[in-house]
């Protein structure tokens, strides 16, 4: 067998990352476009000189056929994607978020999503995740400046694996979605047999107490929160909340009912993003106490990841003590029954 | 066949009633390229008004999307939608809103935002080279985007990508919303700068069905790079007193005097 047919042997069976690897999302980027790239000729990459710096270079050396390199220039590789459309073949945006999605933030509110192209825009760099390249890069506002468009879907994988099931999804989804992608290495969570479907959280820990509801990097980290909290006597359900829009409402509202309490953690700013979403998805049907764990309407910095989340409040320890807050917020029966 | 200078007067004559019935959308720079878009409409690009997302379709882009009024009443006249829709322009509830929206037959993009309609072109333009279809796009620019950097940036794209399936045309009317290019922010010359970037430039007299033709015709015949057209055109043309006065520029009703004067001018006198 050449080496060249056992690269697409390879590709045919997909392979997934063990339970507890550190994988980063921009890795399963790489390999699902890849194997995807294999076996269907309809997607191609439009870059902005970042398929390095977001996991696709793979599919670049392999398919350089199927890359359009648009240079420095994101606002033109947005609108061109929308027109790329017309010809049904698929347009996949990459790029770093503050660059991909703000800087070409208009052409994709009004090229591609008002008149609802069929375009993917993949993005890393997201959050203080990013680590030490600061502020500039780690964007914290992309999930409330995606979800307020409509047309939009906005996915977010929360480990290496959800990532290599969410991908196929998204490309045969249609119309246009925005896909978080990540930078820094991430516990692998799902196994192989994890499903994704787009709008459908899932349960990834059951629990009556409180409500984690996590996304991307904070899944992993909700659910050591869970532990810590068990070991208080404090059964909480983990939420995976893996598409910020369309919001899995019956599950959201259903841990709302049967919890009495949430807890929302993301790598953004607390204003807009998930966190956002479900308060107004709560405080319309079913509201109960919300704590958001969540950057403090404030600009990143250099530093490392792990760090980062530490100064940021994003560590399992903060989601903890938020659950903790949201449980002691809940009004106790009693005395809403005495009352009456 | 229907005589160009024909078609082009009766697109006059529904873009001005149109935009007398809305009450606005932009006469000036909807009367500066209607030469243009009778060319395009009527003889150059291959389309069918029956079926108008056929895939190897010759696609068309107006960037300056606020001269719609001239586009929609070309479609109409070309049969992609009823001519009584027309009267809707700009109102709840209708199609033809007051920027070009993409679910009308015979719009390829959304524009109305300068700067956006080259880059969706080259994405055409792209896609047709991996489908190795040979349909062609024509993009209509204003002055207003080649103020706007991401018309420069797909300037750099087209030109190094070698797109000889694209065409830009610029309706150098030498206006822009608020008064005169040339004391705005003046971009010219433009001819330099976009051979500079690898296009084939050809500056014609946009009002000269002649020339358009003979344009087009050369835009066909170069291999390996788009070709740029510079129009120069005269805003508000064909109606004697909106030619070069700005004021026609944007959301400017008609008076029931001003829409008989202009009519009487197209030879159709308003009973």
């Amino acid at each position: 067998m050449s080496a060249r047919e056992n690269l697409s042997m390879q590709d045919i069976t997909l392979k997934y990352w063990k339970i507890g690897d550190n994988v980063s999302l921009r890795d399963a980027f790489g390999r699902i476009l890849c194997h995807l790239g294999a076996q269907r000729s309809d997607f191609f990459l439009f870059d902005a000189d970042v398929a390095g710096g977001t996991g696709s270079k793979p599919f670049v050396e392999r398919f350089p056929d199927r890359v359009f390199q648009f240079g420095i220039a994101e606002q033109n590789a947005m609108a061109a994607a929308a027109g790329f459309t017309t010809t049904k073949l698929i347009p996949v945006v990459n790029g770093f978020a503050v660059f991909a999605m703000m800087r070409s933030h208009e052409q994709f509110r009004t090229a591609v999503a008002y008149p609802n192209r069929n375009v993917k825009v993949c993005c890393s760099h997201v959050g203080v995740d990013v680590g030490p390249d600061g502020a500039t890069a780690q964007m914290l506002e992309d999930l409330a400046v995606a979800r307020s468009i409509p047309n939009v879907t906005v996915v977010v994988p929360a480990d290496a694996n959800e990532f290599m099931k969410a991908f196929p999804k998204v490309l045969d989804h249609q119309g246009p979605v925005y896909m978080r992608i990540g930078r820094s290495p991430a516990p692998v969570i799902f196994n192989s047999e994890h499903e994704f479907e787009i709008g459908k959280a899932t349960v990834v820990h059951t629990g009556k107490d409180v409500s984690i509801v996590a996304t991307g990097v904070m899944v992993a980290r909700s659910l050591e929160a869970a532990q810590i909290l068990k070991g208080k006597g404090i059964s909480a359900r983990v939420i995976n909340l893996s598409t910020i829009k369309p919001l899995d409402e019956d599950t959201l509202l259903a841990a709302a009912r049967e919890t009495g309490a949430v807890v929302t953690a993301e790598d953004h700013n607390r204003l807009g993003g998930m966190g956002g979403a479900v308060c107004e998805l709560l405080a319309q049907n079913h509201p109960v106490p919300v704590e958001m764990v969540a950057v403090n309407d404030r600009f990143g910095c250099s530093g490392e990841p792990a760090d980062l989340a530490a100064f940021f409040g994003l560590t399992s320890g903060d989601i903890t003590e938020a659950a903790i807050k949201a449980i002691l917020r809940k009004v106790p029966k009693q005395k809403f029954h005495n009352r009456r | 066949m229907e005589k160009p200078e024909d078609i082009a007067r009766n697109i006059r004559k529904a873009l001005l009633t149109m935009i007398r019935q809305a009450g606005s959308g932009h006469p000036g720079g909807s009367l500066s390229c209607v030469e243009i878009l009778t060319c395009l409409y009527f003889q150059e690009m291959n389309i069918r008004h029956e079926n108008p997302v056929w895939m190897d379709r010759d696609r068309f882009v107006l960037s300056k999307g606020h001269a719609c009024p001239a586009l929609y009443s070309t479609l109409a006249l070309k049969g992609f939608f009823p001519m009584d829709e027309l009267d809707n322009f700009r109102q709840i509830g209708c199609r033809l809103q007051g920027h070009p929206d993409a679910t009308i037959p015979g719009i390829e993009a959304v524009s109305g935002s300068l700067g956006m309609g080259l880059s969706q072109g080259i994405g055409m333009a792209l896609g047709a080279k991996c489908l190795k279809s040979g349909f062609r796009v024509y993009v209509l620019l204003g002055d207003g985007d080649m103020e706007e950097g991401n018309t420069w940036e797909a300037i750099m794209a087209a030109g190094r990508f070698g797109l000889d399936n694209l065409v830009a045309i610029l309706d150098s009317n030498e206006f822009q919303g608020d008064g005169p290019v040339a004391s705005q922010m003046d971009y010219n010359p433009v001819g330099e700068k976009v051979s500079a970037f690898h296009w084939r430039f050809l500056q014609i007299d946009g009002h000269d069905f002649k020339q358009i033709e003979d344009a087009f015709r050369e835009a066909r015949n170069n291999r390996g790079k788009p070709t740029f057209i510079q129009a120069h055109t005269v805003k508000g043309k064909g109606i004697s007193f909106m030619e070069r006065d700005n004021s026609w520029h944007g959301s400017r009703g008609l008076t029931d005097q001003e829409y008989a004067r202009a009519m009487l001018e197209l030879g159709e006198p308003v009973l």
